[in-house]
């Protein structure tokens, strides 16, 4: 299992060909206090950098873009129901949704775990 | 993602209030507001300083306001009161010495310039205005009423705003005559030997004070509050989801030169002696427009509105009658999370034939139409020691 970023701020877990995507720990504490979540439909095809769900805090609304392209295959309804995970758990359960990932070679492009604390160092 | 965020790099020039080196210190984040270095939240975040605010005491820094005295060249108060009944639709002539009262300064069209607090100290009166529209309110006070009034603005002092229902105990360690004060007093008063002007009044819609201290003297004011166990500093995040649960105007929002205060559900703020048939009525800018609006009602209002869901709608979102129909019937003009409610809240315009309460309207949100219904404002009832 390895976990990827990008520079926007999410993670990917890739475990064969599926990606878990969440935001960072970083991400969440520049969002403040989440209040909701509004997640992709299962089974939608999402294109690499598009809009794929939106995290709201009290004060503003940020986007959250597909890191890669690929079909959702399952969506976090906890996440929906308890948006303050965000803030308490972004690396573990407030996972946002699972991708069939479509061209692997898409992850090459992504930053390892070094990489991303040196980007936002 | 962080994308949609405002931009928070800072700004060139940005000026600072006496309270800066406080906020530094005390963990805030730092955004460029009305001009200001201002903190937006502090290491709590905007939901725990918010319900701290409603559930025990919160202090702001509100020093980027202006604060303006004006004194009458004849030395009598009247001739000041009356000489600024002509920029508002208030009275002011009627304020006791002691009180304050809410305020707009209208245009000839009837619009609002801004809106203030008009506060009578027995032998001036003293004015507190939006931060980022001092310069001109200042501008419009000096070509309208030099020739009655000398208009001195009073950027050596800070305003510090104490706010929860633990705000009286809190100042009161600091200054003995505050619990005898009630909503909207006002004075001269000594806070741990400083001369300071207390008013009890604020922008959260809980009880409350705002101290207008000297500049040199705010900080070290401003940390005995905080060192108070009661007292958390509180950021701009959460005096706007304050101000917006207790259902007040956010100028160059909710209110701005293109709504009248009749239009603005403010007509509550207007005294009947500057009504029709008042013993002085009109006399104010834009008074044609205002009076005729108060006598027939205006076309369109503000509103309260609470989304069905949970998905918080902002400014600028458009409102529709349905969830189909293409012509829009009105903005939203601030919106947001209520963190004591724990639901979604805002305001906005809406045609007057549709803004009773319970109307319900459509509001697009990223290409959705989500169902809201127009409320009662305040969402969060005031608890003002009246």
């Amino acid at each position: 299992m390895t976990t990827l970023f990008t520079t926007d701020h999410e993670w990917l877990r890739i475990e064969g060909d599926v990606a878990t995507v969440g935001v960072t720990d970083y991400a969440q504490s520049q969002l403040g206090d989440v209040v909701f979540v509004e997640l992709p439909k299962t089974g939608r095809s999402l294109k690499k950098a598009e809009a794929a769900a939106v995290v709201e805090s009290v004060k503003a609304a940020s986007d959250v873009y597909a890191p890669i392209t690929g079909e959702v295959l399952e969506v976090n309804d906890a996440l929906v129901a308890e948006p303050a995970l965000v803030n308490s758990d972004a690396g573990g359960k407030a996972w946002f949704f699972k991708l069939k990932i479509s061209d692997k070679s898409e992850l090459d492009g992504l930053m390892d775990e070094a990489a991303y604390a040196k980007h936002t160092a | 993602m962080l994308a949609r965020q405002e931009d928070l790099s800072p700004a060139p020039a940005l000026k600072q209030t006496p309270l800066h080196a406080l906020h530094l210190a005390r963990g805030g984040k730092m955004v460029p507001f009305a001009g200001y270095d201002m903190p937006v939240q502090y290491s709590a975040g905007v939901l725990r300083e918010h319900l701290h605010v409603r559930n025990s005491a919160g202090l702001f820094d509100v020093s980027h306001m202006g604060q303006i005295a004006l004194r009458p060249r004849s030395g009598r108060l009247e001739d000041a009161a009356l000489a600024l009944e002509q920029l508002v639709p208030q009275d002011i002539v009627a304020i006791a010495p002691g009180r304050q009262r809410y305020a707009q300064f209208t245009n000839q069209a009837g619009g609002i310039l801004d809106d203030l607090m008009v506060a009578n100290f027995g032998d001036h009166l003293f004015l507190v205005v939006n931060a980022a529209c001092k310069t001109e309110d200042e501008a419009h006070l000096r070509a309208h009423l030099s020739d009655a009034c000398l208009i001195e603005p009073l950027p050596d002092r800070a305003l510090i705003a104490l706010q929860g229902p633990k705000a009286e105990s809190v100042l009161a360690k600091f200054c003995a005559d505050v619990p005898a004060m009630r909503f909207m007093n006002c004075g001269p008063r000594r806070v741990d030997s400083i001369d300071c002007f207390v008013s009890r009044s604020g922008y959260t819609g809980d009880d409350g004070f705002e101290i207008s201290v000297p500049a040199a003297q705010a900080g070290a004011l401003a940390t005995k509050l905080l060192d108070q166990s009661d007292v958390l500093p509180i950021g701009l995040g959460a005096r706007d989801s304050l101000r917006l649960e207790a259902g007040l105007c956010l100028y160059g929002h909710d209110i701005d030169t293109t709504t009248t205060p009749v239009e603005g559900a403010l007509e509550w703020s207007i005294q009947k002696s500057r009504r029709t048939g008042g013993v002085r009525a009109g006399g104010f800018a834009g008074a044609d427009r205002i009076l005729s609006q108060l006598g027939t009602g205006a076309s369109r209002r503000r509103v309260g509105l609470r989304p069905d869901g949970r998905a918080p709608v902002r400014e600028n979102a458009t409102l529709f009658a349905d969830a189909t129909s293409s012509e829009s019937i009105g903005t939203v003009t601030s919106g947001g999370f209520g963190p004591s409610l724990n639901a979604p809240v805002a305001m906005g315009y809406l045609p007057s034939s549709q803004a009773a309460t319970g109307t319900a309207v459509f509001a697009e949100v990223r290409g959705q139409r989500l169902p809201m219904r127009v409320a009662p404002m305040p969402f969060v009832p005031n608890t003002y020691k009246r």
